[in-house]
């Protein structure tokens, strides 16, 4: 007879339960949303027999009284309808005591458990043996050792999935004592039935943290590390982005030859394909910045620098626990603000999602990329030092202090009676378990251009539209030619938006850039090609000539200096990203905190455009 | 003594948790009275401060290790 099982994971964080869900499950699992949430569950099927297992992951928690976000969502599982059939516990075997409070709080569930110990080989190391068939005995149900790097175990845990499972009958607590001094005790009681102490030996995590956290050289190290990823992230990219760019420009071309004429085709091309493509093509950084992320999460260092950052952090409102989405809010500002769930205090989650999308994001690079090929001289210093460089550092280097000096400005204005606390625990580190940390990567940016591709996506066609007809009905324009691009919607409110911006220093055909930047920043290289008429909406070269020939009425160049610097502010400072506002509205739950964003982000980067233009007028 | 007075190194036993809003996040860790707990290491500017606690390492900032009392061991039973 066939029949379907619901079985939960659950377990403490670093335990190793990703790396036991991602044996049991093998690729096939994917990311689903609990409607009208921002729950994502990882939810893998597997067979044993003919009984269908649906494997639900669920974030590591450490007790069933959430204290984080991510935690609130591991928890809402066990009160789903229909409710799991099985508890599958995954303990870390070196650190059984504390794997065992949030065990013994589920055990109170009635709900048929089955515990894996895993990382038994540094259990082992530490000296600890444990009996299994008495550990067994005392709980009334089945325990498993397991070995999730190699997959040792895996086999035998996937047949007894299958099997019938049992209530846990050992008592923590006492019937009407169920605090955790109570649980704790009945814990001790269990493992000194279960575990003896052989000897203690030194684990070599101690040794590394003395350097890591060394209050020279461990920030030392970790400026080393954000080198290295930067530089990966930029020169590693560049191969896979070109080869995206490069299909993309393929299949327009050859769209524009085959597909009939009309204003279909001007849709599909202009509109569908360049809003995918722009899309797609931040897709390798992202993916590089996330790979990296995963590595210092998996292999324990990034609590090291949560840990060596808190105190700094700690007086701009922000905390250790604000290193992660500030470092991913270098790529992309929308995972980044995902990556906030950890930071239990509401005050100190909500400054670091309100001060992350500040972080130069990835999609800002092109608009820097041209924007200083045009102003700044490609002068060397010492012969490897750029000047253009320099000025590309620059911009991270505002985005950062600003994001910083805004935390502090939150810090002041939002009231919060909770005080904010740092409690962590430090994991030892981990050679890196890396198809934990390519899935991690996938499922990521998988993510990301599901997030960000639908919004662009509608944008972009939105922006297609208002760019390619206008309020005179008797004939409609083509994207491609300029001289109407100015009779167009678009046209028409780049127009309209010029009295505001002319103060610094914008005239209306940065008006239109502006307008379809909101989209997202990179479609403002894309639409000054289409205002001056590059055909290739890559050719850099080209659009930059032609752009510097741009001439005012009383035959001065349009960009000049001041022009570009103030372009260049504001593409830093402005909240020109409709995807990280939706993202914000999902993670705070209300429109208030979006909108705020918007307007303080704005603000700024009109503030500091009108002193950077006036600077260099 | 606060926990958060103990020198590095020095071994000493929980006796009570002050009332705090984390005090529930402390227990949930494993900060019981009774347990063990030994200093190993301060991030720079001596806060936070990260603890050997049963068979972990857990930090916490010094601020909350001030909410722990704490009753030391006596040097002469663990150092060589």
């Amino acid at each position: 007879m066939s029949q379907r099982l619901k079985i939960v994971l659950a377990g403490n964080p670093n335990c190793g339960k990703s790396s036991v869900f991602n044996k049991l499950t093998g690729l096939k699992q994917k990311i689903t949303n609990v409607p009208g949430t921002t729950i994502e569950n990882k939810v893998g099927k597997f067979t044993v027999g003919d009984t269908e297992i649906d494997l639900i992951d669920t974030p590591g928690t450490y007790s069933f009284n959430p204290k984080s976000l991510d935690e609130k969502e591991a928890i809402k599982v066990f009160f789903e309808d229909p409710a799991p059939d099985t508890i599958l516990y995954v303990a870390d075997a070196a650190n059984l005591k504390r794997n065992f409070f949030y065990f013994s709080q589920l055990a109170q569930h009635n709900t048929p458990m089955v515990l894996v110990l895993n990382m038994l080989d540094i259990a082992n190391f530490k000296g600890f043996e444990i009996d299994i068939d008495r550990l067994e005995k005392e709980l009334g149900i089945r325990v498993f050792k397991i070995n999730a790097r190699l997959g040792d175990g895996v086999k035998e845990l996937k047949k007894a999935l299958a099997e019938q499972q049992f209530v846990p009958h050992y008592t923590f607590g006492s019937e009407n004592d169920h605090t955790h001094e109570s649980h704790y005790d009945s814990i001790s009681k269990l493992l000194n039935k279960t575990t003896t102490l052989k000897s203690k030996r030194e684990l070599i995590s101690n040794k590394i943290d003395t350097w890591a956290t060394h209050p020279i050289l461990g920030y030392l190290l970790f400026l080393v590390v954000l080198l290295v990823i930067f530089q990966s992230v930029f020169t590693l990219a560049s191969y896979p982005m070109d080869w995206i760019e490069l299909g993309f420009g393929e299949l327009s071309e050859y769209l524009s030859k085959t597909l009939p004429d009309g204003w279909l085709k001007k849709l599909i091309i202009n509109g569908l394909i360049a809003g995918i493509a722009g899309v797609v093509v931040f897709v390798p950084q992202i993916a590089i910045l996330f790979f990296f992320m995963g590595l210092l999460e998996d292999t324990g260092y990034m609590a090291r620098v949560s840990f060596i950052m808190d105190k700094m952090l700690r007086g701009l409102g922000l905390s250790g626990k604000s290193v992660v989405p500030l470092l991913s809010g270098a790529a992309c500002a929308i995972p980044a603000i995902m990556s906030t769930r950890n930071i239990e205090n509401w005050k100190d989650r909500l400054i670091t999602i309100m001060v992350t999308p500040l972080m130069s994001c990835s999609a800002r690079l092109p608009v820097y990329t041209l924007l200083i090929s045009m102003a700044i001289p490609s002068d060397q210093y010492y012969g490897f030092v750029s000047l253009q460089a320099l000025v590309m550092l620059a911009m991270y280097v505002l985005g950062t202090v600003a994001a910083l000096v805004a935390a502090v400005v939150f810090k002041w204005i939002i009231r919060h009676d909770i005080p904010s606390y740092f409690i962590m625990e430090l994991p030892i580190y981990h050679v890196p378990r890396w198809r934990n940390i390519w899935l991690n990567m996938w499922q990521k940016s998988l993510s990301f251009v599901k997030e960000a591709g639908k919004v662009i996506l509608i944008v972009s066609v939105v922006l297609w539209f208002l760019a390619s007809y206008g309020p005179r009905a008797d004939k409609t324009f083509s994207i491609q030619e300029s001289a109407t691009l100015e009779q167009s919607y678009a046209g028409y409110f780049g127009k309209g938006i010029e009295p505001a911006i002319e103060p610094i220093g914008f005239n209306w055909k940065i008006g239109i850039s502006l307008i379809t930047s909101f989209a997202a920043r990179e479609v403002f290289v894309g639409t000054m090609s289409t205002i001056y008429s590059v055909g290739d909406e890559e050719n850099f070269e080209q659009l930059r000539a032609k752009m510097n020939k741009d001439k005012l009425p009383n035959g001065e160049p349009v960009y000049t200096l001041a022009v570009v610097l103030s372009l260049m502010v504001f593409y830093a400072f402005a909240m020109q990203c409709m995807s990280t506002l939706a993202v914000v509205y999902k993670e705070t739950k209300s429109w208030k905190w979006p909108a705020i964003q918007f307007v303080y982000m704005t603000a700024l980067a009109y503030l500091g455009s009108w002193l950077v233009f006036n600077l260099f007028h | 003594m606060k926990l958060s007075e103990l020198h590095i190194g020095h071994i000493a036993r929980i006796v009570s948790l002050d009332d705090s809003p984390y005090k529930e996040k402390l227990q949930e860790m494993g900060c019981i009275p009774g347990v063990l707990v030994k200093p190993i290491l301060k991030a720079p500017f001596g806060d936070p401060i990260a603890f050997e606690l049963e068979e972990y390492t857990l930090s916490m900032r010094k601020n909350e290790a001030d909410s722990v009392l704490v009753k030391p061991l006596d040097p002469l039973f663990y150092t060589h």
